[in-house]
């Protein structure tokens, strides 16, 4: 025992010096959106959801692959006639066929959707990005007017314009009337996301090295906000397409476009009798909103770090 | 507190008459006559096109018509509707059918969120949390009035356990199924403000110090985790009180429940914009107020709040 008073020394875990000179600088690059795409192709849900979207955006641009039937000929002695070779899932009331409205139909809620998300965002984006960005009372008057929006719900807000413009039901009309109030909250959340970043050092770099205060907004803060914007979107552009569903079935939706919602409302009267032509475009409407909700919701889990090492 | 309360009242007036105005705006500033866009595709008989008329002021200049329209709606004055009743009797008679099913839902919206939140956040990473997350998910994106025809034909038609429509006879037990399925598409936001902060009461010092103490899960769980993990599931049960009220047209139109959504469906089907408008503002109005209420809970449950 002859160490009785050598006294403990802890082992060294410091980085030794010559470590840093072994970084590779050959490997891979990483960034927000890398990380986030090698975490989204590890999910298979996200490819279910890819898959799914995928179809709906083809029957959109090209419907006849799908069905050789005309959506717009109603045949009464087809009235609710079950399904037969060619036309899979049998006819409505008025002798439509079913699965032939159902793929003309996705060009009209796709259509929707993405308009309505556009509306948003060219609207919500550069709302809560000058209001954040900016502060002062430009953050408190364009806070002021997005809380105006943000306090009716855009559900009734559709509701009225659309009552009101009957003579004009087209995609167009309609997606202002969604998305011309849906973009207060998008507004909102761009701009805690522009707060949050807007004292960071980096932007304060971008400063010191010269560039005005509205490049660096457009070049720094707002491009790493993006983010929870696309997250948001993904997710608005199904709550589009069921607003419009919802719009068509109040019958205030589009008038003398195929739409699922117009033919749930047409088939309401034939639940008893002839349920699928209610269920079928039911099926099409909730797979296509389940589809880019998934979207949305993955890609809010594998833009953040925080959730990707919880799991 | 009474600062904060003043502080939070002096907001909503702003925001008060730019909702009115945006909606007096988007009606009489549309192309054509307000007042024919009012009856849609229907022809007015010429004594109500002057009832109409009169009750919005068209001969004053815009401003002045909003005014007016807002000291009307201020007094309960709201006009008639087309069938000749007064808005605030059609308004007195459908509130509390629509209260009665918003009721359920939100009951029912706040026991399945603290129900599967708790569930989720003390299996966090495990399959039930997996399942029951993606379950709440999967109810979340099914769109409403499709949840609500599925429930109508397979429980109400195929089954027979529910009436299939609710009608004139409205009670607690035929709003049941109706509210029950508004409650399933609503409750994953509120299941996961639960599944987190039930996550974070588990990892904090004071769930260390009970189980330091002795306690068992059997106690720490109810008392001190789900107690203080509440707070946020309550505030937006509250929320999502304010907006199912605004949103009932499709439910109340789809079960031909007597509510105030019944009868903004009913006008909007019929094309009868002047209900339709007076409705919508009255709903907007309610949504706002709920909305004030649902931030001085919040101040009164989280101290954090009104010491900003």
């Amino acid at each position: 025992m002859s160490d009785r008073n050598a006294h403990y020394v802890a082992p060294v875990d410091e980085t030794q010096p010559g470590a840093v000179d072994q970084v590779n600088l050959s490997a891979r690059k990483s960034n927000m959106w890398i990380d986030a795409w090698r975490d989204l192709r590890k999910r298979p849900l996200f490819y279910v959801a890819l898959v799914i979207s995928a179809i709906i955006l083809i029957m959109a641009l090209f419907p006849s692959w799908f069905t050789d039937a005309d959506p717009g000929r109603g045949d009464l002695s087809l009235s609710n006639a079950p399904a037969e070779p060619g036309h899979p899932l049998g006819y409505t009331l008025q002798g439509y066929d079913i699965w032939a409205r159902i793929v003309y139909g996705a060009e009209t809620s796709l259509t929707v959707g993405l308009l309505t998300v556009l509306i948003t965002g060219v609207i919500g984006v550069p709302m809560g990005a000058i209001a954040g960005y900016y502060g002062g009372w430009v953050d408190s008057l364009l806070s002021r007017i997005g809380d105006i929006f943000f306090s009716i719900p855009y559900f009734l807000a559709a509701v009225v314009v659309m009552s009101v413009l009957s003579d004009y039901r087209n995609p167009l009309v309609i997606s202002f009337a969604i998305g011309g109030f849906a973009w207060a909250s998008l507004a909102r959340i761009v701009r805690a996301e522009v707060l949050r970043n807007k004292n960071l050092e980096y932007v304060m770099a971008s400063e010191a090295v010269g560039r005005s205060r509205g490049s660096t907004l457009l070049k720094h803060v707002l491009p790493n906000s993006m983010g929870p914007v696309i997250v948001a979107l993904t997710l608005s552009l199904g709550a589009a397409i069921t607003a419009e569903a919802t719009l068509s079935l109040l019958g205030i939706g589009l008038n003398g476009y195929y739409s699922w919602g117009n033919d749930i409302a047409q088939a309401q009267t034939v639940l008893r009798t002839n349920p699928g032509a209610l269920f079928w475009p039911s099926l099409a409407l909730t797979l296509t909103v389940l589809a880019f909700t998934f979207l949305g919701e993955l890609i809010r889990d594998a833009l953040d770090p925080k959730a990707r090492a919880r799991r | 507190m009474t600062l904060y309360v003043v502080k939070r009242l002096l907001q909503a007036i702003p925001v008060f008459f730019g909702t009115t105005f945006l909606i007096y705006f988007m009606v009489f500033s549309m192309p054509g006559d307000p007042v024919l866009a009012l009856f849609g595709d229907r022809t007015p008989n010429p004594a109500v096109l002057e009832a109409v008329r009169e009750q919005y002021n068209l001969d004053q200049p815009f401003i002045v018509q909003y005014f007016m329209y807002i000291k009307d709606f201020l007094t309960g004055n709201m006009g008639v509707t087309f069938s000749g009743q007064t808005v605030n009797d059609v308004f007195a008679r459908a509130f509390p059918v629509t209260l009665q099913l918003v009721t359920i839902a939100v009951v029912a919206e706040f026991l399945l969120a603290v129900g599967f939140g708790l569930l989720s956040g003390l299996r966090k990473g495990k399959f039930a949390d997996h399942a029951s997350l993606l379950m709440a998910l999967v109810l979340n994106s099914i769109p409403p009035f499709v949840a609500l025809f599925l429930a109508q034909y397979f429980i109400g038609i195929k089954l027979g356990w529910a009436p299939v429509t609710v009608g004139a006879n409205v009670s607690w037990g035929s709003l049941l199924l109706p509210g029950l399925t508004i409650a399933l598409t609503i409750y994953v936001v509120g299941m996961r403000l639960m599944r987190g902060s039930v996550i974070e009461a588990r990892e904090g010092d004071y769930v260390r110090t009970a189980y330091a103490k002795g306690l068992t899960s059997k106690r720490v769980t109810p008392v001190h985790v789900a107690r203080n993990s509440l707070i946020p599931v309550i505030t937006n049960t509250a929320a999502s009180f304010g907006a199912l009220i605004a949103g009932t047209t499709v439910t109340e139109g789809i079960f031909n429940i007597p509510g105030i959504g019944k009868v903004l469906y009913d006008a909007i089907l019929r094309g009868e914009n002047a209900t339709v408008v007076s409705f919508v503002t009255i709903l907007t109005v309610m949504y706002i107020i709920v909305n004030i209420l649902v931030d001085l809970l919040y101040a009164v449950l989280d101290p954090r709040i009104r010491y900003v």
